[in-house]
């Protein structure tokens, strides 16, 4: 799950007053805060009928075929174990199945994300950096975009930290998913997350130095 | 610039402006996207969404998944 430890936002989001937007959410909420009894128990299990629909849907949209199964049971019961967790944090700002199926979903990406790099080693080698110029290092590269390719591989090499060199190169140069890196590293995603955005932040600062603003318009890299 | 080095250093380098975090953004995501599919500034109602979303490719799978789900009529 999610990281409450990151701080990378400088936007904050207003909370609104709890409210349901249809009949139907109001009647989950009530259903499944009983805690106990049939009706308590037959909104469980409708419940998870409808998260396993959307895990399926999701590792079939992935394109998983192996085990698709027993991943979205896995994906069901940890989303269900988590909304009724989090019941309380519903603040009927979407249908309350909309706010549900989300749970389900991270459940099913993460699965399939772990699933597809088990067994496979994540790079987290110094060298990765030197991706940046190999991709710019081509015949059709002009001059001004190979000067900012080289421009944020040196940043990379020399602003940065280990740590935040390692974290950036990772998912960003070697396509690493967050929350695999997360569980090789033992931290969260949202930690990462912090860290890939001041190692981001760093960069920019770095290229703005040397009066580099990239990507601010079609060929105009200064 | 080609697209595959546009878009590898705009990974690289993230989005210029604030974002919010990648919890906020699992808080706010359910509101999002159902702004987005009434039509409404869904940008407007989470300030930072967008460029979370831009930044961080594990929330915008997430996105692109609830989207999809609900664009499929769940």
């Amino acid at each position: 799950m999610l990281s409450a430890a990151a701080s990378v936002a400088t936007v904050t989001v207003a909370q609104p007053t709890p409210a349901f937007p249809d009949p139907e959410s109001e009647t989950w909420v009530a259903d499944l805060g009983l805690g106990t009894g049939p009706a308590y128990d037959a909104a469980v299990a409708r419940l998870h009928d409808l998260l396993l629909r959307a895990a399926r849907f999701e590792l079939r949209r992935r394109g998983a075929h192996t085990d698709l199964d027993d991943l979205a049971f896995q994906a069901a019961n940890d989303a269900l174990v988590a909304i009724l967790a989090k019941l309380p944090t519903y603040r009927g700002q979407s249908r309350f199945t909309t706010w549900a199926y989300k749970f389900a979903l991270l459940e099913a990406a993460v699965k399939a994300r772990r699933r597809a790099w088990r067994g496979r080693e994540v790079p987290l080698d110094a060298e990765g950096w030197a991706l940046v110029p190999a991709r710019g290092n081509t015949p059709g590269t002009d001059a001004e975009t190979a000067e900012l390719l080289g421009a944020v591989s040196t940043a990379i090499a020399t602003v940065l930290t280990s740590h935040q060199r390692a974290v950036l190169v990772a998912i960003t140069l070697q396509d690493v998913p967050i929350d695999v890196l997360a569980e090789r590293l033992g931290t969260t995603r949202g930690a990462l997350y912090k860290t890939l955005h001041d190692a981001r932040r760093k960069l920019r600062a770095q290229l703005a130095l040397q009066g580099l603003e990239p990507l601010d318009s079609e060929g105009g890299s200064r | 610039m080609s697209d595959e080095t546009r878009n590898r250093l705009a990974g690289v380098l993230g989005p210029a402006g604030p974002e919010v975090t990648c919890e906020v953004c699992f808080d706010e995501l359910d509101h999002f996207v159902e702004l987005e599919l009434a039509g409404a500034d869904a940008e407007a109602a989470v300030p930072g969404m967008t460029a979370h979303l831009e930044g961080c490719p594990a929330c915008a799978e997430d996105h692109a998944a609830l989207r999809a789900l609900l664009e499929a009529g769940a």
